[in-house]
């Protein structure tokens, strides 16, 4: 779906994207993290062409880009950096301005695609409002719509639930769940690694505009060869296993152990109640932790 | 796309109340001359507005002299400037554009946008100042149009209506493209900056400058060139026969600014990154 090579981005002395081979799969739910300033958004521009590449190529859809983009983009939905739309117009208007503004669709099926838009990310029931009295999620759930207006193969999304709150954000992660079943391929760019953790299947880790990871979900979360176990009896475990016991955190151990089967059949055996058992899985959060540097944003004192 | 850019054009109401700051102008020059009924010395004041108490019908004339030098311009300047600067600071641009709508014809679409726009503004000028014109000094029924003595080489000398129309007409179209090429300066420097106010300000400045040197004679040697030097040439409609020299002079220069500016605004809007 989307490949590139050796892309790069300079804004004069700055490097703002360095040398990336990003590789989207068709179908995938691909996942871009990295601390704010890492160049996901200057990345995703380039994809969308909005933002020249330095250096590399662009794939998208098997057509290079920019030169073609023209073709590719109106199988394309994306929101980016933040929903766009006229303050002074309603949703409904503003939507369909959008979809006059581009080729496809004719001008009678437009008033049922812009319902059908609204009723998919829950605002079927909009007024005449005019978009400058929508609240933060409302305008997010709007730039969802106008992204999902001419049923786009490919998605891409940076930071789509901005905004949004808890329930907001379930539902936009259910909706991408179903359109993802239904064949779209989703970028989901985000610096929220629960978002990432709970919706995509293969993520993309950037750090001041290298890629400096790129795989697989369940991979990165293989277990460590370690095992946690909570017990109301921790010194009995010490006793019966010393020197394997490396951490202990009140009730809960964590125990150097290749099988926690084994481990839970030995601890039963030896009469030791457990109350909780399995193994150590990496967390994304240490993943991308010890992936990148610093934010961006942070100003450290010289 | 044009249909678009029209839509959004005359659903704002900004282009209703520019348009109405813009007759009101000349409404209120009228309601004092008819008033007072004291004419402006000749060589003085406005072009036309000794001849219009004694005619209502020449008014129109009149109040395009008067939105002309500086009111028509500013409001042209604002709205290029705003054209794509404007829709980058809302955040459409980037929408529009991967929707996707060509740089090329989303530059071209809001130019049509500007010329609908100065057409729109000019005739609700002329139709009000009109009304206003045969309303307040009143018309000499069915004897033809006298030319101003003021502005014509012959005094005395009588138009039909039909070519007193023509001769708007003439007016209406050189305005456009006077205005056309202020639109390009200002919708180039929208394509430089994200901020509109900047690229008004940065037209405006062009146009006084000009204003300037139009009147300064130290300047001499660069007068022909300056965008405003041809500005009120469109008076020379009113003459009888009509004054063409400084109406091509004007057309012309104006038509170099305009494919000069437009092209750089379209040379520097395809190859720009869009990052607002």
């Amino acid at each position: 779906m989307i490949v590139t090579r050796d892309l790069t981005k300079r804004y004069g002395r700055l490097t703002a994207v360095d040398g990336v081979h990003l590789d989207v799969r068709e179908g995938d739910r691909y996942g871009l993290l990295g601390p704010n300033g890492s160049g996901k958004t200057t990345l995703v521009r380039m994809l969308l062409g909005l933002v020249f590449a330095t250096r590399g190529e662009i794939e998208v859809l098997g057509r290079p880009v920019p030169r073609r983009v023209g073709e590719v983009l109106p199988d394309i939905g994306a929101l980016v950096e933040g929903p766009g739309a006229y303050p002074h117009l309603s949703g409904r208007a503003n939507l369909r301005l959008f979809d006059a503004a581009g080729p496809g669709g004719s001008r009678r099926d437009r008033r049922r695609r812009v319902d059908e838009a609204l009723e998919r990310v829950g605002l079927a029931g909009v007024d005449r409002r005019p978009v400058r009295a929508y609240s933060l999620g409302m305008r997010q759930r709007l730039g969802l719509a106008s992204a999902l207006l001419r049923r786009p193969r490919l998605l891409v999304l940076d930071e789509p639930t901005n905004g949004l709150d808890p329930r907001g954000i379930r539902e936009v992660r259910d909706l991408l769940t179903e359109l993802n079943a239904q064949g779209t391929t989703v970028l989901l760019s985000s610096h929220l690694l629960a978002e990432i953790d709970a919706f995509c299947t293969r993520v993309g880790v950037m750090d001041r505009g290298r890629l400096v990871l790129q795989d697989e979900l369940a991979a990165l979360r293989e277990p460590t060869g370690r095992v946690v176990v909570a017990t109301p009896e921790p010194e009995r475990v010490v006793a019966l296993l010393d020197g394997r016991v490396e951490g202990r955190d009140g009730t809960t151990l964590t125990i150097r152990h290749a099988d926690p089967a084994a481990l839970n059949a030995d601890l039963v055996a030896a009469g030791i109640r457990v109350t909780e058992l399995g193994p150590e899985r990496r967390s994304l959060e240490q993943v991308v932790l010890d992936l990148t540097t610093t934010s961006a944003d942070r100003v450290e004192a010289a | 796309m044009i249909a678009v850019e029209l839509a959004k054009l005359f659903r704002r109401p900004r282009t209703y109340v520019i348009t109405g700051l813009l007759c009101a102008l000349p409404l209120i020059v009228a309601i004092f001359l008819a008033t007072t009924r004291v004419p402006p010395p000749p060589g003085q004041g406005g072009a036309f507005l000794s001849a219009v108490l004694s005619n209502g019908a020449l008014y129109p004339a009149a109040a395009m002299a008067l939105v002309m030098p500086v009111f028509l311009p500013v409001s042209v300047a604002v709205l290029a400037g705003d054209a794509v600067a404007g829709e980058a600071t809302t955040g459409t641009l980037r929408y529009l554009l991967i929707r996707p709508v060509g740089r090329t014809r989303l530059l071209a679409a809001k130019l049509i946008a500007l010329v609908v726009f100065v057409l729109f503004a000019i005739v609700a000028v002329l139709l009000t100042s009109y009304v206003t014109g045969l309303a307040l000094f009143g018309s000499q029924p069915s004897a033809g149009v006298a030319l101003p003595a003021d502005v014509t080489s012959l005094s005395g000398v009588t138009i039909t209506p039909a070519g007193l129309a023509l001769r708007m007409l003439g007016t209406v179209a050189y305005i456009v493209i006077s205005m056309l090429s202020v639109a390009a300066i200002a919708l180039f420097l929208s394509t430089v900056t994200d901020s509109a106010l900047g690229a008004a300000m940065g037209a405006l400045a062009v146009l006084v400058t000009s204003q300037v040197l139009v009147t300064l004679d130290a300047a001499a040697a660069v007068r022909p060139y300056l965008p405003t030097r041809y500005w009120l040439a469109w008076i020379d409609f009113f003459r009888d026969p009509v004054l063409w020299r400084d109406i091509e002079r004007g057309a012309g220069i104006q038509l170099v600014y305009l494919v000069v500016l437009l092209g750089m605004a379209w040379a520097n809007f395809l190859t720009r990154d869009v990052v607002n």
